[in-house]
C-alpha cells in the first residue's frame, strides 16, 4: 500500500496538566473517508486540533504526505492542503455567505478554478445560493454546517478534517449532510477523516473506522465490520444483547479500560 | 442664545475635534477587534506622529506632505513592530498584565519622545495655518476642515478596504473568528500585525492634522482617552459606532464648554458615564450569540 497521507504517530497533547491524547496513532490514506468515533471528551476533537496545529503536542509527529508537520502554525498547515472543518461550524458570522466561502479559497489565486468551485458548493448545497448576500450568522445550524463545509472545499484541500459535521442537527439534515459528504469522496476525490458521535451514520460513509477513549484509541478496522461488532453495537448504537450473555458482558465491560 | 453664526462656528469646531477623536478610536477599535486588546498607548501614537511628520519637515526643509506621508508611514511601521515583537508574545496573558503593559508604552513613548524632541511645545507648520471665511462674520481655520475632509477621506479608503479587498475581508473574518481564520490558511498574526500598522498610522496622521490646533508637545497624546471615551459611547466593538460616538461627543464639547465653563474638559466623559447608565452596550453595539 501507499504511504498515508496523514499519520499521527503515537502523539500525547496536554490540556494543562491534562492528558487529553494519550499515545494515539493513526493513518489516512489518499482517497479514503476514516471515521474516529468516541464519546464527549474522548478526545476526538483535540487529535483533530493537534493534526491540524491548533493545539502543540508534547511528543509523537504528524506527518502530512511524509513530511513532519507537528507543532506548525494552524494557517502554514492549512497551505499544505489539509482543511479543518471544526466542531460547531464557526462560520465568520458577520460576512456573508459569499464571503465566507471566498475566504475558504484565501489562498488560491486561480480566478476561474473558485468560480467553478463556487459553483460546485451552490450545487451540492442549493441553500447557500438563495442565501449568498445573508450574513452568516443569521443561518440556521444545518445551513451553518454546510456553508463551514462548502469554505473548507473551497481551499482544494489533499484533506478534509470534519469535526461531528452531524452535531445538533434533525436527523434528515444529517442524511443530507452525510450523502454530500459521500458524494465529496466519490465525485471529487476528496480523503476525508471524519469525526463522530453518531456511530451508525459515521460508520455507513466511511471505509475504516478508529474508536477512542478517554485519549487512547481502543479499536479500529473496516468500517462494515466495526458496524457488526458487539461493543460499538453496545455503546454507540444503543443495541444490547438479549439474555444472560448480554448482560454479564455488560457487567464485566462497561467501558473498554 | 447665540446667534447663528456663532452655533456654526462652534459646531463646526465640534465636528472637526469629533473628527479627530474618530480618527484615533478608529485604531482604537480595530486593534480591539482583531485582538481584544484595548491600547492604552494609541493616543501616543498620535503624538508621536506629530513629532514625527515635524522632524521629517524640518529635515526637508518645511515641505509638509511629503513629511506628512512619510511620518504617517514611520509611526505605521512602529505600530507593526510593536504587535510583531511584543504585543504577540502576551497575547493570552492576564487582561491586566496587557493593560499594564500598554499603558507603560504609553509612558515609553512619552519620554522617548520627550529625550528625542524635548519637552517644550512646538510648532508645526501646515497648508492649513489661515482660516476660510465662509460669510460675514463666519471664518473658520482651514486646520478644522482639513481635518473634516481627511477623516471622510480616510473612512471611505477604510471602508473600501475593509468591504471589498480580498485583505480586508480576512481582517474581518479573523477579528470574527481567529480560530477558524486560521483553519483556512489566512496569516492571522500577519493581518494583526497591519491592523496595528493602520491603526498606528490613521493615528498619527490625526496628530500631524490635529497640529495646528493643539501644537505638538508630548501630552497631546492624552487626547486619545477622550476618544476612548467616544469609542465607549458609540458601542467599542463598532467602528460606525465609534466614529458616531466620537462625533457626538466632539459637538457637545464646545457646546457644554460655553454653557457650562466651570466643567470645561469633562463634558466627554459625562457624555459617556450618561450613555453608560442608559445603554451599557453603546448606542451601535455589534455582537453575536453564538449558536450551538
Amino acid at each position: 500500500m501507499n504511504a498515508p497521507l496523514l499519520e499521527l504517530r503515537n502523539i500525547e497533547t496536554f490540556y494543562g496538566p491534562i492528558m487529553a491524547i494519550r499515545g494515539v496513532s493513526l493513518r489516512v490514506h489518499q482517497g479514503e473517508i476514516v471515521t474516529v468515533l468516541g464519546a464527549n471528551g474522548a478526545g476526538k476533537t483535540t487529535l483533530l486540533k493537534t493534526a491540524t496545529g491548533a493545539l502543540d503536542s508534547s511528543k509523537g509527529q504528524v506527518l502530512f504526505d511524509g513530511n513532519e508537520i507537528q507543532n506548525r502554525d494552524p494557517d502554514w498547515i492549512a497551505r499544505q492542503g489539509i482543511a479543518h472543518v471544526p466542531e460547531g461550524r464557526e462560520v465568520f458570522p458577520l460576512l456573508s455567505v459569499a464571503e465566507n466561502l471566498a475566504m475558504g479559497a484565501y489562498n488560491r489565486r486561480d480566478k476561474q478554478a473558485i468560480a467553478a468551485d463556487i459553483e460546485t458548493v451552490y450545487g451540492y448545497f442549493p441553500v447557500l445560493r438563495e442565501l449568498r448576500n445573508q450574513m452568516a450568522g443569521y443561518l440556521s445550524g444545518g445551513q451553518q454546517q454546510m456553508l463551514a463545509i462548502g469554505r473548507g472545499y473551497l481551499a482544494k484541500p489533499r484533506l478534509l478534517l470534519l469535526d461531528e459535521p452531524s452535531l445538533g442537527l434533525s436527523p434528515t439534515l444529517v442524511e443530507e449532510i452525510f450523502d454530500i459528504i459521500t458524494r465529496l469522496n466519490r465525485e471529487q476525490g476528496l480523503t476525508i477523516l471524519l469525526v463522530e458521535q453518531n456511530a451508525n451514520a459515521a460508520l455507513r460513509v466511511s471505509q475504516r473506522g478508529y474508536v477512542m477513549e478517554v485519549g487512547g484509541i481502543v479499536m479500529d478496522g473496516a468500517s462494515d465490520m466495526l458496524l457488526q461488532s458487539d461493543d460499538i453495537k453496545e455503546f454507540y448504537l444503543g443495541k444490547k444483547e438479549q439474555g444472560i450473555r448480554g448482560r454479564r458482558r455488560w457487567k464485566k465491560r462497561k467501558t473498554w479500560r | 442664545m447665540l446667534p447663528v453664526n456663532d452655533i456654526i462656528h462652534l459646531a463646526v469646531t465640534g465636528l472637526a475635534q469629533g473628527c479627530a477623536y474618530g480618527l484615533i478610536a478608529l485604531g482604537f477599535v480595530l486593534i480591539y477587534k482583531a485582538t481584544e486588546v484595548v491600547n492604552f498607548a494609541h493616543g501616543e501614537f498620535m503624538m508621536l506622529g506629530a513629532f514625527a511628520v515635524l522632524a521629517y519637515s524640518e529635515a526637508m526643509g518645511g515641505s509638509f506632505w511629503p513629511a506628512f506621508v512619510l511620518g504617517c508611514l514611520s509611526i505605521g511601521v512602529v505600530g507593526y513592530l510593536l504587535d510583531a515583537q511584543i504585543m504577540r508574545r502576551i497575547i493570552g496573558q492576564s487582561s491586566a498584565s496587557i493593560f499594564i503593559l500598554t499603558v507603560a508604552f504609553g509612558f515609553i513613548f512619552r519620554s522617548a519622545a520627550g529625550m528625542i524632541w524635548g519637552w517644550k511645545t512646538l510648532t508645526l507648520s501646515t497648508p492649513f495655518g489661515g482660516t476660510v471665511t465662509i460669510a460675514e462674520g463666519l471664518t473658520i481655520s482651514s486646520g478644522r476642515i482639513a481635518i473634516i475632509v481627511a477623516t471622510i477621506i480616510l473612512c471611505s479608503v477604510l471602508y473600501l478596504f475593509f468591504s471589498k479587498t480580498r485583505y480586508g475581508i480576512a481582517m474581518q473574518a479573523a477579528s470574527q473568528n481567529q480560530l477558524a481564520a486560521y483553519y483556512m490558511g489566512i496569516p492571522v498574526k500577519r493581518l494583526v500585525s497591519v491592523t496595528w500598522a493602520i491603526g498606528a498610522t490613521i493615528a498619527a496622521a490625526a496628530g500631524a492634522l490635529l497640529a495646528p490646533v493643539t501644537q505638538v508637545d508630548t501630552t497631546i497624546g492624552f487626547l486619545g482617552i477622550k476618544a476612548l471615551a467616544g469609542a465607549i459611547v458609540g458601542g467599542f466593538g463598532s467602528i460606525p459606532g465609534a466614529l458616531l460616538g466620537c462625533l457626538l461627543i466632539g459637538i457637545i464639547e464646545p457646546f457644554a464648554d460655553y454653557y457650562f465653563p466651570a466643567i470645561k474638559g469633562v463634558s466627554a466623559y459625562v457624555v459617556m458615564l450618561l450613555v453608560l447608565f442608559v445603554r451599557p452596550e453603546g448606542l451601535i453595539s455589534q455582537t453575536f450569540q453564538k449558536k450551538v
